[in-house]
């Protein structure tokens, strides 16, 4: 039937056009292969190690991740270091705490402590970064639209500023964040800026961009591959229990005349 | 009638026992195995226990959410987190739940579509039809009120764009909506009314649903032919010839349900709402979740905020009038020529104002795929909500009365050897 074509093709037409409506001028990520995604994707370990150290040493100087434990470093499905690397990373770093006399002191680290942010309050960290506030980043990847490849394409996209283009004092301009200009100043500058250990490849700036997005797409989904192996097991059980009703519904039917 | 009289047989001492003081085993197999059921349904008539699944998978996972979700307004967006992190299997429960919501709604919209072309909402299941409605809207509140609980962006500016509509109310608008916020704004007091409320309300569902199962038993199931049952040639008793079929459908639908939650789990759900909510900063764009798009469209399609309101609301009433709007007296759109495709005009113009509402609400033209088509949004969305409106006031009655429908078979049974007789003869 013409009207019910009509119908399907204006469905798929509209379903597709819900993701491109009101993006502004804003240039779109480009798509980026991740090692996760599909049913059988997994996260690379060396790359999540590789990202973790990216974050420490750059990223953690203005963010924090309050919803990321240490412990969490060392479970399964995650960059999977071992006990004693985990305790040493909790142990680098401060967090606040209150000692035995009342007193407000930091303290290392220990494997239940959460990332800490490097400012005591929103209003430091504010009054330290022209007045924005360098969000949490334990979920990033997935309160951005297309996160990783966004985040990618931001971390990467710092570009010099065309001259037509009015700069507010301050800001760095950067075509993929909304407004085109980011008070986050390029994080990832130098190829080299994070060493790693022998057998990793070349610190890049786009290999440290990838790999800092694979470990905030870990900690903001830490269960995707328990997820995706449990997915594959009830799809393979459904469908057999599919098959087994259509045939006991079409044996049962067969004398029926319907 | 359906009902014949009760055939069960107590077999063994406890249950005749039983049987004489509470016969509850004779009810559930007059009602559950034996009930006659018309031999011709098509799977189009699943989705009546596709949804009993759904409600009970969204009242199980639910139970088990809240026990660990906390209701405050500083707490309830690291709780969900912490359900998704720390509680074994948690991320499965919430997945369930959030999904289950969105699947949960593409099955009922089928189950009401489904009836909307069979006639299923003529006489004599009228009652039956309006109860359906009841649920509908039901749905709809619990999945408001669920959609505030995680407290992200989207959890917090949608409960404060939907409970301001109550301020166009005249005279006591503003006195309503504070008493439903609890509070002068959108806050605390809430978050923890909307969680004690979205408890509560499944469990009402639960209760229209018997009612409306209830009336479903009364007339018995309408069917793809949209006759009535003639005689026993023409059912099949339920068990076991429903319960198969339906259970095929309901595994093939669960497929699609688990593809969602295990490997595509946040592509119903808005990237803002992982966002904690901020009553300082408004999300760019405010959009309620994929099964209001276009309720928001038609309330959106007017500049009058207490105008749009009743709109919005009179484009569920209508539904409620249809069986006394709808004057033909031929059910199933089988054999309605006209009426058909009407149908699937409606559904066109239903998608089309589902698109609309899902667009930033100004009156730019609207922009398919980089093209700018030369109408305004704000215009499309009213010319859509007008013909939408004309579809049950004006034209189901008006082809009611001219359609001249095609010759209706005389039972189900017949019109069954008849397609199988045209079958064999072309095979031959
Ligand atoms: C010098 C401090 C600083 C460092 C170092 C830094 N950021 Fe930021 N970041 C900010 C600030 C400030 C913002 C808020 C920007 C704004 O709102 O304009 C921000 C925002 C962001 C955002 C959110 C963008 C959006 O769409 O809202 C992401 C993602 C991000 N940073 C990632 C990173 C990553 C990854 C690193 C490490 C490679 C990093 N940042 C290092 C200060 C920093
Ligand atoms: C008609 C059935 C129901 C529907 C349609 C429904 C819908 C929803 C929706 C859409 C959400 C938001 C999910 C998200 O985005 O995270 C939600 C959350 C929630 N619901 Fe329900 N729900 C139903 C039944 C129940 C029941 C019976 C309970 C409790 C007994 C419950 C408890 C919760 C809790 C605690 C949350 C917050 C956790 C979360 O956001 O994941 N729900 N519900």
């Amino acid at each position: 039937m013409k009207l019910k074509a009509l119908l399907a093709l204006a469905a798929g037409l509209a379903l597709a056009g819900v993701a491109y409506a009101a993006e502004g001028d804003v240039k779109h990520p480009e798509p980026q292969k991740w090692s996760w995604e599909g049913a059988f994707g997994k996260f690379d370990r060396q790359q999540l190690q590789r990202g973790y150290q990216v974050y420490k040493e750059v990223c953690a100087a203005c963010h924090a991740m309050h919803l990321v434990s240490f412990r969490n470093l060392s479970q399964p499905g995650g960059p999977e270091f071992s006990e004693a690397q985990m305790k040493a990373i909790a142990a680098s770093f401060q967090v606040p705490a209150i000692d035995d006399k009342g007193e407000v002191i930091q303290r290392a680290g220990i494997p239940a402590d959460r990332f800490p942010s490097p400012f005591p309050n929103e209003t430091a960290a504010r009054a330290a970064n022209n007045n924005a506030y360098p969000v949490d980043l334990s979920v990033i990847v997935k309160a951005r639209h297309d996160g990783a490849n966004y985040i990618y394409a931001l971390l990467t996209g710092y570009a010099d500023t065309p001259s037509e283009f009015q700069l507010l004092p301050g800001l760095n301009y950067n075509p993929y964040f909304p407004g085109k200009q980011i008070a986050m100043p390029a994080p990832l500058v130098s190829d080299g800026q994070v060493t790693w250990p022998e057998g990793n490849p070349p610190a890049t700036k786009e290999q440290m961009a990838r790999d800092v997005v694979a470990f905030l797409a870990w900690t903001a989904e830490p269960k995707l591959e328990e997820r995706k192996l449990m997915g594959v097991q009830v799809m393979i059980f459904l469908l057999g229990l599919s098959v087994l009703l259509y045939f006991a519904y079409k044996r049962l039917w067969r004398d029926v005349d319907h | 009638m359906a009902h014949g009289p009760s055939t069960y047989k107590p077999t063994n001492a406890f249950t005749r026992w039983l049987d004489s003081r509470l016969p509850i085993i004779r009810f559930l197999d007059d009602t559950m195995m034996q009930f006659p059921t018309p031999k011709n349904l098509n799977y189009w008539f699943t989705f009546g226990g596709i949804l009993m699944i759904m409600l009970v998978v969204q009242i199980i996972s639910g139970i088990v959410l809240a026990m660990h979700y906390v209701p405050h307004e500083t707490l309830a967006f690291d709780s969900v987190e912490r359900i998704m992190r720390d509680v074994n299997y948690g991320w499965l429960i919430r997945y369930i739940h959030s999904n289950g919501a969105s699947f949960f709604f593409i099955a009922v919209y089928l189950h009401i579509f489904r009836g909307l072309y069979y006639g299923s909402y003529k006489a004599p299941r009228e009652v039956l039809w309006l109860l359906g409605i009841v649920i509908y809207l039901l749905m709809m509140a619990t999945g408001f009120l669920g959609y505030t609980l995680p407290w992200g962006q989207m959890s917090f500016w949608g409960a404060t764009v939907i409970t301001n509509f109550f301020s166009a109310i005249p005279f006591v608008g503003e006195a309503i909506t504070q008493w439903l916020w609890g509070s002068f704004a959108v806050d605390n007091s809430t978050l923890q009314r909307f969680f004690s409320l979205h408890y509560l309300l499944p469990f009402v569902i639960a209760g229209v649903v018997i009612l409306h199962i209830w009336a479903l038993h009364v007339p018995g199931n309408n069917n793809p032919l949209g006759i009535d049952v003639k005689g026993p040639a023409d059912t099949v008793p339920f068990h076991p010839y429903y319960t198969t079929k339906d259970g095929f459908a309901i595994a093939v639908f669960l497929l699609f349900f688990c593809y969602f939650v295990f490997f595509n789990p946040n592509f119903l759900g808005h990237a803002d709402n992982y966002i904690p909510a901020n009553r300082l900063v408004t999300p760019a764009h405010i959009v309620p979740e994929w099964y209001y798009l276009p309720l928001y469209a038609v309330l959106r399609s007017v500049p009058d905020k207490l105008f749009g309101v009743i709109l919005m609301f009179g484009a569920i009433f209508v539904w409620a009038l249809l069986p006394w709007l709808d004057t033909s007296r031929v059910r199933s759109n089988k054999f309605r020529p006209i009426m058909r495709q009407l149908f699937w005009i409606l559904m066109f113009v239903i998608f089309i104002l589902g698109y609309l509402g899902a667009q930033t609400a100004d009156d730019s033209n609207l922009v398919f795929f980089g093209i700018e088509l030369p109408i305004g949004k704000l215009l499309l969305a009213q010319i859509f909500t007008i013909y939408y409106f004309l579809h049950f006031l004006v034209i189901t009655p008006l082809v009611g009365l001219l359609e001249t429908p095609h010759p209706v078979p005389e039972s189900i049974s017949k019109a069954v050897l008849a397609k199988k007789g045209a079958a064999s003869a072309a095979s031959a």
